[in-house]
């Protein structure tokens, strides 16, 4: 009651000498009740369409042992649900059918490619059982890893109305089961091959000679070549370092948030998806060019052995050091020793 | 019929995990499975809100469009179910879900995913209602009861609302029209493309 006439007179004062004290500061009013809603942050809608636009997740905390339970919600999601519905499909779809028309096409024109000294009867060495095993242990491997892959993506559009979900479910388990297991030689096959053949992988000056020459695929020309020529030095190098980002990818599938959270795995789906799609297609080629595409190729990988003029044909170099060495065998044993023989 | 939806009150939820354990124990579900989960954003800092969160039940599911063996259905009250003798337990939904709710026990190979689990609205799946076979696989159908789940029905501040979503929302709308404010209805526009008008 005292104090009550001082109140207007010191409001009065506060008024007049705080703009003069502060001019950058305005003055805001008391709040009564409970504060606007724009005073408390962005509400649900706000928040769930900024981070759609933007990226990002919202997140909290949970208190359950599992992290990725802390999501919220995940925008992401949609663009992998694009990915694999819509993008991933026409990729395979244009890398496969586009490859098998091109290989097609390659046959109605220059159809089965033969030696042009046809065959000699002779035959050399040009793989060994253990290049051979482990070349069909990755391509067995491969076909059924490539198929069973396929079927996650195509099959529920083209196999799942012919078969019906009960048999196609079935299907799809034991190919699931069959790609989880078959990860592990495909991916020791892969090392093996890096250890065995990346010698002759490495390119020289050779190669430029024979892509220049477009591999003598559609002229009658044999461009010179060692043991392996660029185009299967580029088949190589696809097998061995698409191989290797498939099979990393595929182990981050296979072991779920394992190294990563929900994002990494999208990711990793997608670097999966795609570089198998584009593997597939390459294959394609790899396996018509090794079979039906040339004649006296096949036996290269199935006896280990290739026709005398084939290779003279499609590997002149790499007979000619076969030949030296062969010569070298037959005669070295008699006329020298080495050191320390005796 | 109805449109099923869950909605959260994030003003009332007191992050008492109680929805979260009557899930689990509703349906038994098994360790490392979690249905239904309690997310606190801003912990601790101004505006921080805890919001129940499951599977939504989504207008257009993205994990049944993701699906490979196109194992889920929606009920006629909306309910997104899945068959999981067609489930192999791939994980594209997980991957495709905006909110998390696709589990996978750790039965498959190298400790890998089994077949896929989630909130199921408790309503069961595709096995004849109430059975043993329908118990096992998905957990009680309460729906097919006549009740609505469980996670709702037993929240003690009813922050967590489940039923058609026109009715839902009328509820959630007279509450922020009487107390002032809310935050919205958390997971709407990502799950059903719209939002309660308040």
């Amino acid at each position: 009651m005292i104090a009550l006439p001082w109140r207007p007179a010191a409001l009065g004062l506060l008024l007049l000498v705080l703009p003069l004290a502060a001019p950058a500061q305005p003055v805001h009013p008391a709040q009564d009740g409970p504060p606007a809603l724009t005073a408390r942050g962005p509400d649900a809608s706000e928040l769930e369409l900024q981070r759609a636009l933007q990226g990002g997740r919202i997140e909290g905390r949970v208190t359950i042992p599992d992290r990725q339970a802390a999501s919220l919600v995940q925008p992401a999601g949609r663009d992998w649900r694009v990915f694999h519905n819509r993008t991933l499909v026409w990729i395979g779809g244009i890398a496969i059918l586009g490859m098998l028309a091109i290989l097609a096409a390659f046959y109605l024109i220059r159809g089965r490619i033969r030696p042009s000294s046809g065959l000699s009867g002779r035959t050399v060495l040009r793989f060994n059982l253990l290049e051979r095993a482990n070349h069909w242990m990755v391509a067995a491997s491969f076909i059924v890893l490539a198929l069973s892959g396929l079927n996650l993506t195509f099959g529920r559009h083209l196999l799942l109305p012919v078969i019906g979900p009960e048999a196609f479910a079935t299907l799809s388990l034991w190919g699931k089961i069959a790609h989880n297991f078959l990860a592990f030689p495909f991916t020791l096959g892969i090392v093996v091959m890096l250890l065995l053949w990346v010698r002759d992988n490495l390119p020289n000056r050779t190669d430029w000679a024979w892509v220049r020459a477009g591999g003598g695929f559609l002229g009658g020309a044999h461009p010179a070549a060692g043991r392996f020529n660029a185009g299967q030095k580029l088949v190589f190098w696809i097998t061995i370092l698409g191989g290797a980002l498939v099979a990393a990818s595929g182990y981050m599938l296979m072991f779920p948030f394992a190294v990563t959270d929900v994002a990494g795995m999208q990711l990793s789906h997608i670097v999966h998806g795609v570089l198998a799609m584009l593997m597939i297609a390459a294959m394609l080629a790899h396996i018509y060019i090794g079979s039906l595409g040339m004649e006296g190729a096949f036996s290269a990988m199935s006896n280990g052995r290739v026709d005398y003029n084939w290779a003279k044909e499609h590997h002149s170099l790499w007979l000619e050091e076969e030949v030296a060495r062969a010569g070298e065998a037959a005669g070295a044993p008699r006329s020298a020793k080495a050191a320390g023989a005796d | 019929m109805a449109r099923m939806k869950f909605l959260c009150d994030a003003e009332r939820c007191i992050e008492c995990n109680a929805c979260v354990t009557a899930c689990k124990n509703e349906h038994q579900v098994p360790w490392g499975i979690n249905r239904r989960r309690v997310v606190t954003l801003n912990d601790g800092r101004p505006g921080e809100r805890s919001i129940s969160m499951a599977c939504m039940h989504c207008t257009d599911a993205p994990c049944a469009a993701v699906c490979p063996v196109a194992c889920f259905y929606t009920t006629a009250d909306h309910v997104v179910l899945h068959d999981k003798d067609l489930c192999i337990g791939c994980g594209y939904c997980f991957y495709a879900c905006p909110f998390g709710a696709p589990q996978y026990p750790r039965v498959g190979n190298f400790g890998g995913r089994g077949k896929m689990d989630k909130c199921t609205y408790c309503a069961g799946g595709p096995q004849q209602d109430n059975s043993h076979a329908e118990y096992l696989q998905y957990g009680s159908n309460r729906l097919a009861e006549g009740k609505l789940p469980l996670c709702a029905e037993m929240c003690s501040t009813k922050a967590l609302l489940a039923g058609d979503g026109e009715i839902i929302a009328t509820i959630y709308r007279e509450r922020v029209q009487q107390r002032g404010y809310g935050s919205g209805a958390w997971g709407w526009r990502t799950a059903y493309k719209e939002v309660p008008q308040v």
